[in-house]
């Protein structure tokens, strides 16, 4: 199981995945949105999404963890 | 003059504006959010009011408490800068009915300007060049496609809200507009409540060159000059300068003489700028009008000795131009620079704690900032965290005054695009005025890839 976290501070924008979902290495799994700028968080591994620990129009901090992946 | 004014915005601008109205001898009411509490904007105001939570939408976007703090400090004015709701038709308008005298034009002028599809056909209307187009708003794709046909690939497709690059796409065949329709007009809808999409055709090698104006209540219309703006990353401006080092002194008159003609057909009052895409060959073409203060205010202030924020206070004020056209002098050449808190190969933004903060200093430097070496700069707003403003008597001595004031620019805790400018102000084709808005796709995106190989 691996966390995938936030790069930095910002709200979050989208959540493109949901638990269960198969997910491929670089696939964007949600978007930040800092300092009026979207920024994508992508997973560098294939695997199944477990766990999705965010929600859109949140705010996270750097190191959050977005989602833990299979 | 006003005895009190609001100034419904946030860091450099507010302070900007604050510096004007202290020298005016107006007081001046702040307005903050809660990540702002301890701003440089909010020591420097007379008052400050709380708006509330720490994004815009729960603070700086909302009009009823902005106009509550405006009530409650009895100021008789509201000076909006730039970005938030400097271009928003509503908020001119409940300022007005709400007897506060808002800093800028009409409601009805900003809602027309604030249209790409209306803003085009007021300009069409008033004999102002504009790029060849359709412009109705497209119903799908295929309703596109017939549209780009008819103009010739390649094309531009815009969302008539849009702004900063958002719901735009440079289309080069019927397969690619088939892409694109969909998720621009759904990103435009998401971002700017309005999906309505249009076609321009293409100009290649564009620069973006604007023209800055002056109308007051009388009808007397003047031009300052133009700023070159065509540096720029992701539709956002980077670097700009004026004058511009691509346009002759006839198409500089011809602009200026357009951009007097365009404000005057739609009854402008207040600063604006009209900003044009000029090709090749020096025909140009409206690209928009900014209805408000533009960030890169200053180089214009350098060259022609005057300060646009005086001037808005003026004719808000309800005071006729002290000067007409003859009387804008230019002189010597300025540059300004956007000093972004990102990283500076990545382009990721970098929101932290400013640890050291150290300004360059000497002749021709000016600084614009609200930032200080304890400053934190929280994700919630633009990366913009100061301007650097050099200026000389020519291009050249601007450009060397650029680069060593880049030198002596220290900031510590956070990152920068400091690195950046630093490419832009030493490169050849930069020096040369090699400026179009492919500038950093063409030169330091190909450093880039040439140093990773």
């Amino acid at each position: 199981m691996t966390e995938i976290t936030a790069s930095m501070a910002g709200s979050v924008w989208k959540v493109l995945v949901k638990a269960g979902d198969e997910v491929e290495e670089d696939q964007d799994i949600a978007i930040l949105e800092s300092m009026k700028m979207e920024i994508p968080i992508a997973t560098d591994f294939d695997g199944v999404v477990k766990e999705v620990r965010v929600n859109e129009g949140e705010f996270v901090n750097e190191g959050d963890v977005i989602a833990v992946i299979e | 003059m006003f005895k009190k004014i609001l100034i419904a915005n946030r860091g450099e601008i507010a302070a900007r504006i604050m510096r004007t109205c202290r020298e005016l001898g107006i007081k001046t009411v702040g307005v903050y959010s809660e990540a702002d509490a301890d701003a440089v904007h909010v020591k420097q105001a007379d008052e400050s009011y709380l708006l509330g939570g720490p994004r815009v939408t729960e603070s700086y976007m909302k009009i009823d408490k902005i106009l509550e703090a405006a009530h409650q400090s009895k100021a008789e004015a509201i000076h909006p800068g730039y970005g938030l709701l400097s271009e928003n038709a509503e908020f001119a308008r409940r300022c007005e009915e709400e007897g506060f005298v808002f800093i800028g034009p009409s409601p009805e002028v900003i809602s027309e300007m604030g249209s790409k599809i209306a803003s085009r056909k007021a300009m069409e209307k008033a004999g102002v060049p504009v790029v060849p187009g359709v412009t109705r708003s497209l119903a799908d794709a295929e309703d596109a496609i017939e549209a780009a046909e008819t103009i010739g690939y390649p094309v531009m497709l815009k969302a008539s809200a849009g702004g900063g690059g958002i719901g735009m796409q440079v289309v080069y065949s019927a397969d690619e507009v088939h892409k694109a329709f969909e998720g621009n007009q759904k990103r435009a809808s998401d971002f700017f409540g309005d999906g309505a999409m249009y076609i321009e055709k293409l100009v290649e090698k564009p620069r973006h060159i604007e023209i800055q104006i002056l109308a007051d209540n009388e009808g007397n219309t003047v031009y300052l000059w133009e700023r070159e703006c065509s540096i720029q990353r992701r539709h956002q401006k980077v670097l700009e300068e004026a004058p511009s080092s691509f346009i002759s002194e006839e198409t500089r008159r011809k602009m200026g003489e357009a951009a007097v003609k365009a404000a005057k057909s739609i009854g402008y009052k207040n600063a604006g700028t009209i900003e044009f895409l000029v090709d090749a060959d020096q025909n140009f073409y409206f690209l928009e009008m900014n209805t408000r203060l533009q960030v890169e205010h200053p180089i214009t202030e350098e060259i022609t000795g005057l300060d646009l924020v005086k001037e808005q206070l003026h004719i808000a004020a309800g005071k006729t131009l002290s000067f007409a056209q003859e009387d804008v002098k230019r002189n010597g050449h300025a540059i300004e620079v956007r000093i972004y808190a990102e990283d500076p190969k990545t382009f990721f933004p970098s929101p932290g704690t400013i640890t050291k903060l150290e300004l360059p200093e000497g002749p021709g430097i000016r600084h614009e900032l609200a930032v200080h070496s304890e400053s934190v700069v929280t994700p919630f707003y633009d990366p913009m965290i100061a301007k650097l403003v050099v200026k000389g008597t020519d291009r050249s001595e601007a450009i060397d005054r650029l680069k060593e004031a880049l030198s002596n620019y220290h900031i510590e805790g956070i990152k920068t695009n400091i690195p950046m400018l630093q490419e832009v102000a030493a490169h050849e084709a930069f020096h040369v005025g090699d400026t179009t808005t492919e500038f950093v796709e063409k030169y330091l995106t190909k450093k880039k890839q040439k140093q990773t190989k």
